[in-house]
């Protein structure tokens, strides 16, 4: 058995940091307010991160293999914009199928060019984020898209349906999170991913097709996008064709909450779970307490800032950085 | 010619000659397609452009210098929203009723005043917890658009005072007050970058930092100076620009970090540090706002400029990169 000494529990407080965060959270909010805890509360708070989630999921495979992904929420708003306008000329069952098909070949323009071409992801992304939005614009010819018989149709069921009790985006927000968790930690081609990340040049000098991976982390991206697409549009059955943008950002800072770190080769999906959890709950929190809706961006930011600055003052030892 | 001048001449001036390939192309196409009988290459219309492009400019100097020294900075857009509240909240504080119209330099010194102090936090931050720039600016983004929100909810807050908008409208030798504020602005971070000691060091740091430090160069400082410098541009892009429209939405701003960075990238900055031009992101933002202008001029819908730029800013990483590795051949991995 491990001794406890000072050290070690400084360790683990700096590993789990933003476990503990986030119990510390949830107890503080719980005493503020009763109403914090009540199953339909902390339900509808999973449930309105759950487009969000499903998009940090996909962007957390990015990240782990060490480049960035900003076009996700330009790409989403083209599914939610593609998935709404087929749904009226094809019919659900096969609009959705074409809006995953759309999307995926988004995802493999941008691992093509980052997986074969090595160009630098951050401007690849910036630049598709640009382009996307007006490939978006352009396919909807810049109108409102709405589905025109929102009562007939199943397709609200994603966004709005229940099984077994349980809100629908719930259920796909934790399936999607559990079959990736286990991809990336429990199979070959997870460990390739920590590998290209962690230290690209290696995994190339041991044999890993470091374009093939990046470009399979952007595709599963893609099909976290078009989920998100799929339930965003499902649960409003009309929308702008900006539903997406700035939520690249608030992706990323997710993603970076878990503890992923941008230079690839670290994070875990449960982590960036538990990233969009806090998220979503330090929101609700904060509103039950009677702060101001925006005041949670304010807490965000200096949650952010932490959770980063602890991480790495555990790794290097000192808390303050060597720069002179 | 020996080999390498033609691959640098392509580098050093490619963005002029993008420049004046754009000009050529509306010039022409403007004849057959435009809806208007009005030339492309009008000069009101040319010194409009010039106006257009200063709010995106003055904040694309500012963000060369952050990427050159190896950083960068997601944080402007709200850092100008924050500045624009300031400007036209301030003027209408009583403590300033007594003022009259000297109350536009006191509000203008809080605008910008608020933009070195967002730019310093930011920098702090920076340097002393050695948090990557990309994550600290990525934070405050929306810690400064949390506050903006907060200021006054999702209701516009606006100001007009009459006086500053004429100032703002002026025309001096043509040009308008804003083209004189870009100008300057260009110069005067030129001259900080090429003829000083901070820009000398602010490009060793982001070439190679160790040899820096090694050298005996104090990152931490230069870092949060030019973090202040950004910050301060920000606030004067703001400030300039809504003397003249008088209304700030909280929304106001975002995504110009984008615009911005891709304005840079174009100039040919490279990301990761060490090197870009001043002048050339002058060029830059000039090539986006005539290609804007350009697309509208000749008939394509706002969308198409979204698109065109996109692809155009991964075509010129692709072609930078072509360019580069005949220079040096690099270990193909």
């Amino acid at each position: 058995m491990p001794q406890i000494t000072k050290a070690s529990i400084g360790r683990f407080v700096a590993r789990q940091g933003i476990l503990i965060a986030f119990v510390l959270f949830m107890v503080g909010f719980t005493f503020a307010n009763q109403r914090f805890l009540a199953p339909e509360n902390v339900m509808g708070v999973i449930r309105s991160s759950a487009i969000l989630g499903v998009m940090a999921l996909g962007v957390t495979f990015v990240v782990i293999s060490g480049n960035l992904d900003l076009s996700v929420g330009s790409m989403m708003s083209f599914s939610t914009i593609v998935v709404l306008d087929l749904h009226d000329k094809l019919g659900p069952t096969l609009a959705i199928p074409a809006m995953f098909a759309m999307t995926l070949c988004l995802g493999a323009i941008i691992g093509f060019l980052v997986g074969y071409l090595k160009l630098n992801s951050l401007i690849v992304t910036l630049g598709m984020l640009s382009a996307i939005h007006g490939l978006t614009l352009t396919y909807s010819g810049g109108k409102n898209m709405d589905i025109v018989d929102k009562e007939g149709t199943w397709f609200s069921v994603f966004g709005q349906g229940d099984a077994l009790g349980v809100p629908v985006p719930i259920l796909m927000f934790l399936g999607l999170a559990a079959l990736l968790g286990i991809v990336l930690a429990k199979t070959p081609f997870g460990r390739k991913i920590y590998a290209v990340g962690g230290n690209g040049v290696a995994a190339t000098f041991s044999g890993i097709r470091r374009p093939r991976v990046i470009l399979s982390c952007y595709l599963i991206s893609a099909f976290c996008v078009a989920t998100a697409g799929l339930l965003q549009a499902s649960r409003s059955l009309g929308s702008q064709n900006t539903v997406g943008q700035g939520l690249e950002l608030e992706v990323l800072a997710a993603v970076i909450l878990g503890g992923a770190s941008l230079l690839g080769g670290s994070g875990t999906i449960f982590k960036t779970v538990i990233g969009v959890l806090i998220l979503g709950f330090i929101q609700n929190g904060l509103l039950l307490v009677g702060l101001q809706f925006y005041a949670q961006y304010v807490v965000t930011w200096v949650i952010i800032i932490l959770a980063v600055w602890l991480d790495i003052a555990a790794k290097r030892g000192k808390l303050l950085s060597p720069i002179a | 010619m020996s080999s390498g001048m033609l691959s640098t001449f392509l580098k050093r001036g490619a963005i002029w000659g993008f420049i004046l390939v754009e000009l050529a192309f509306f010039s022409i196409a403007g004849e057959q397609m435009s809806l208007s009988d009005k030339a492309f290459m009008d000069l009101d219309n040319m010194l409009l452009l010039f106006k257009q492009s200063a709010p995106i400019g003055i904040i694309a100097v500012g963000m060369t210098i952050i990427m050159i020294n190896g950083n960068i900075d997601l944080s402007v857009g709200a850092t100008f929203a924050l500045a624009a509240i300031v400007l036209l909240d301030s003027m209408t504080w009583p403590i300033f009723s007594g003022l009259g119209d000297w109350v536009i330099p006191v509000a203008w010194l809080l605008a910008l005043l608020t933009g070195v102090i967002l730019g310093a936090l930011n920098g702090f931050i920076v340097w002393k917890t050695g948090i990557d720039a990309f994550i600290v600016t990525l934070g405050s983004m929306l810690g400064f658009r949390g506050l903006v929100f907060m200021y006054n909810g999702e209701n516009p807050t606006s100001h007009l005072n009459w006086t500053l908008v004429d100032f703002a409208e002026a025309q001096w030798l043509g040009l308008h007050t804003a083209t004189w504020f870009l100008l300057g602005a260009t110069a005067i971070i030129w001259y900080i970058m090429n003829r000083t000691v901070h820009g000398r060091n602010a490009y060793a740091i982001g070439n190679n930092r160790e040899a820096a430090v090694n050298a005996g160069i104090r990152v931490g400082p230069h870092m949060m100076i030019n973090f202040m410098i950004i910050g301060f541009l920000a606030a004067l892009s703001a400030v300039v620009f809504y003397s003249e429209s008088g209304s700030v939405n909280p929304n106001d701003g975002e995504l110009y970090e984008l615009w911005v960075i891709t304005a840079v990238v174009l100039g040919g900055t490279k990301l990761t540090g060490g090197s870009g031009s001043i002048i050339s992101t002058f060029g830059g933002v000039i090539a986006i706002q005539l290609l804007r202008k350009g697309l509208g001029h000749i008939g394509a819908d706002t969308e198409t400029v979204n698109l065109v730029i996109g692809m155009i800013l991964i075509a010129v990483l692709f072609l930078d990169r072509q360019l580069n590795i005949k220079g040096k051949e690099e270990l193909r991995v």
